[in-house]
């Protein structure tokens, strides 16, 4: 599935948080989406998911326009995985995952067979057969991130938006995540701050800054001390492993800045 | 066939049968159906058991007669006096704590889910304070008494007291802590209109009399508030349980539920109409009851789980049966003299509340 935004603009009580911002993600290919604190990415890609209305622009999955879609349309096309929320549920693991089936049910109807059958291969994809009926509340921030992953693919999803998938998870299950999305031969887009694991993983990179998408291309490409030391205004040293792919090393944050734009302080992390 | 079952193309029909995972074991869920039809035998013992209780025992050769009797099977009548205090008095107030009750868990697991909070209840989130101060308006001004008219004016507080509620809250939005602070705020607002209706216009008995019922009676349960409440309980909980996917789907917040394809907004307000409803009836024949919504679906939650499908009517049924019991306990506790129900409510609901927030790392 394509996923394409023209023109997309959106802003929080009046503050631009996108502007006008323009992508094509092609079918199967698995896009980073790197950027700042408060550069807009979770916005973005809330907006990508449906779940904000752009000011003025529009998404489409294939060519059709998000908002014709119906929230229902969308779920049963695109998952969406937010940034974990810590919270207070009795929910079960296999109760999360099977979140992921609400899309395809009567609102009322419980999950059948076929249900159950899919939640089994979606904790099995993300090694958590074993802990499929332990309650959400005794799970690691790694553990319920994995659950969210396996919620997703349990909506057979086209394909993936992720906030931050890899935030709590330790360096192994980092590194299987990425693999799992770089693998699933969905359209993915996927928010990471570590820039080394995206550009091992992603077939392409999204720069995004103060809500302006400004560079868009091959890791090798977006990855340039230049858009470094503007964007993320540190000093980085760029080089490349054993496949050619970049790898960041940082000497040191920036001594002296960039003037920062006046917008900058109202896009907090995280806005919901 | 598909060996992934996790791609779009499974989901074809008959593509689970090729998949190589077998489902996940449901073990519970026969041992659920069994549990909630040995719940409504419980249920349907305590109001019988309960009906014998009170001023006047009524043994069960009685409580057959007059049901013989009323229903037209051809039993011996009772005396006059003892028929009708079993079937004008004794009878409608049980079923009506058990309706009430019902309503009320149905509110408070409905609350929970929709606002994200544990200790989410019509009563704490100052709902109830709302109906009461609608109703004690239509009783002292006297437009439209009767059933209805107070059932309506009920209801408008409660829609009000829900209006001023999410306005507050607009900011912050309803998946938030500060909403039982909040509820509390505008639950005192209303009561303190309350007492300004009750100090401008009403007399001495009137006051009395409000006072009493706002503190949460059975007392003045007769067959019309019944019948009202026999429609509108079930109603409701029909109206919970087709949202019961969307309950479940608001457990990680406003955007992960929209994005499992839940109209958020719409299930929202639909179920607050829901609980208002069901509160501003209940809350316009017994006065408002406390804790009741607050606690039984904690306790159910160990036994049912915690999925809506079959949350939801455990819960109905688990409150029914309390408050049935709570109310034999006003009648007799203290007899001949009656406590209000609400006042007993209150009194086991204040310490399982604590134990709630204790639970939670919140005290």
């Amino acid at each position: 599935m394509r996923i394409t935004a023209e023109g997309l603009s959106w802003s929080a009580s009046g503050t631009p948080v996108l502007r006008r911002v323009d992508l094509d993600i092609a079918p199967g290919e698995t896009v980073g989406l790197i950027g700042p604190n408060g550069s807009g990415k979770s916005s973005l890609l809330r907006c990508l998911a449906g779940l904000r209305v752009p000011d003025a622009g529009t998404v489409r999955y294939d060519g059709v326009p998000v908002r014709d879609l119906g929230a229902r349309g969308i779920a049963r096309r695109v998952a969406f995985v937010a940034q974990d929320s810590a919270l207070d549920t009795d929910l079960r693991v296999a109760d999360v995952v099977g979140l992921g089936r609400t899309p395809f049910r009567d609102r009322w109807r419980g999950p059948d067979a076929y249900d159950r059958a899919v939640v089994a291969a979606a904790l099995d994809r993300v090694g958590l057969t074993g802990l499929a009926g332990r309650p959400w509340k005794g799970l690691s921030g790694g553990e319920r991130q994995r659950a969210h992953i396996a919620r997703a693919f349990a909506q057979q999803p086209y394909g993936l938006l992720l906030d931050e998938p890899t935030n709590h998870l330790d360096v192994k299950h980092q590194l299987q995540l990425m693999e799992l999305l770089a693998g699933a031969e969905r359209t993915v887009l996927v928010a990471l701050h570590d820039l080394t694991l995206a550009a091992r993983h992603c077939d392409r990179l999204l720069l995004v800054h103060d809500g302006l998408l400004v560079a868009s291309g091959a890791p090798a490409d977006v990855l340039t001390c230049e858009n470094l030391a503007r964007v993320f205004e540190v000093d980085a040293e760029l080089s490349a492993d054993a496949l050619g792919r970049p790898a960041v090393s940082y000497r040191g944050p920036l001594r002296d800045p960039a003037p920062r734009s006046a917008h900058r302080s109202a896009h907090r992390q995280g806005t919901p | 066939m598909f060996a992934d079952l996790l791609h779009p193309a499974a989901r074809a029909p008959g593509a689970a049968a090729a998949a190589p995972y077998a489902p996940l074991p449901q073990p519970r869920a026969r041992a659920r159906t069994g549990m909630l039809l040995a719940q409504g035998l419980v249920l349907a013992a305590s109001v019988a058991a309960a009906t014998r209780i009170g001023s006047a025992d009524v043994g069960w050769t009685d409580l057959g007669r007059v049901l013989g009797a009323r229903l037209g099977l051809g039993t011996e009548p009772l005396p006059p006096l003892l028929d009708s205090l079993v079937w004008d008095l004794r009878l409608p107030r049980v079923l009506m704590a058990a309706l009430v009750g019902a309503s009320l868990a149905v509110c408070g697991t409905v609350l929970q889910a929709v606002t994200r909070n544990a200790l989410a209840d019509p009563y704490l989130l100052g709902v109830s304070s709302g109906a009461g101060a609608g109703a004690v308006t239509v009783v002292v001004l006297g437009f439209g008494a009767g059933t209805l008219g107070i059932t309506g004016g009920a209801l408008a507080g409660a829609l009000l007291a829900f209006a001023g509620l999410l306005l507050l809250l607009r900011r912050t939005g309803l998946d938030s802590v500060r909403i039982v602070l909040t509820g509390v705020v505008v639950g005192q607002l209303f009561t303190a209109l309350t007492s300004l209706v009750l100090m401008a216009s009403a007399d001495a008995d009137t006051t009395r009399a409000v006072t009493h019922w706002l503190l949460g009676s059975m007392a003045p349960a007769r067959w019309d508030a019944v019948v009202v409440c026999a429609v509108v309980t079930p109603l409701g909980l029909a109206a919970a349980l087709l949202c019961a996917n969307a309950l479940d789907g608001l457990a990680f917040g406003a955007d992960t539920a929209a994005s499992l394809g839940i109209g958020v907004r719409r299930t929202r307000m639909l179920l607050l109409v829901v609980t208002a409803v069901l509160t501003s009836v209940a809350v316009a024949t017994v006065g408002a009851i406390g804790f009741v919504g607050l606690i039984v679906p904690h306790g159910v939650r160990f036994l049912a789980g915690p999925l809506h499908r079959v949350l939801l009517p455990h819960a109905a049924l688990a409150g029914a049966v309390f408050l049935v019991w709570t109310d034999a306990l006003a009648r007799v506790a203290f007899a001949p003299r009656e406590v209000p129900v609400g006042v007993i409510t209150a009194l086991i609901g204040v310490p399982l509340f604590l134990l709630v927030l204790r639970r939670r790392g919140e005290l």
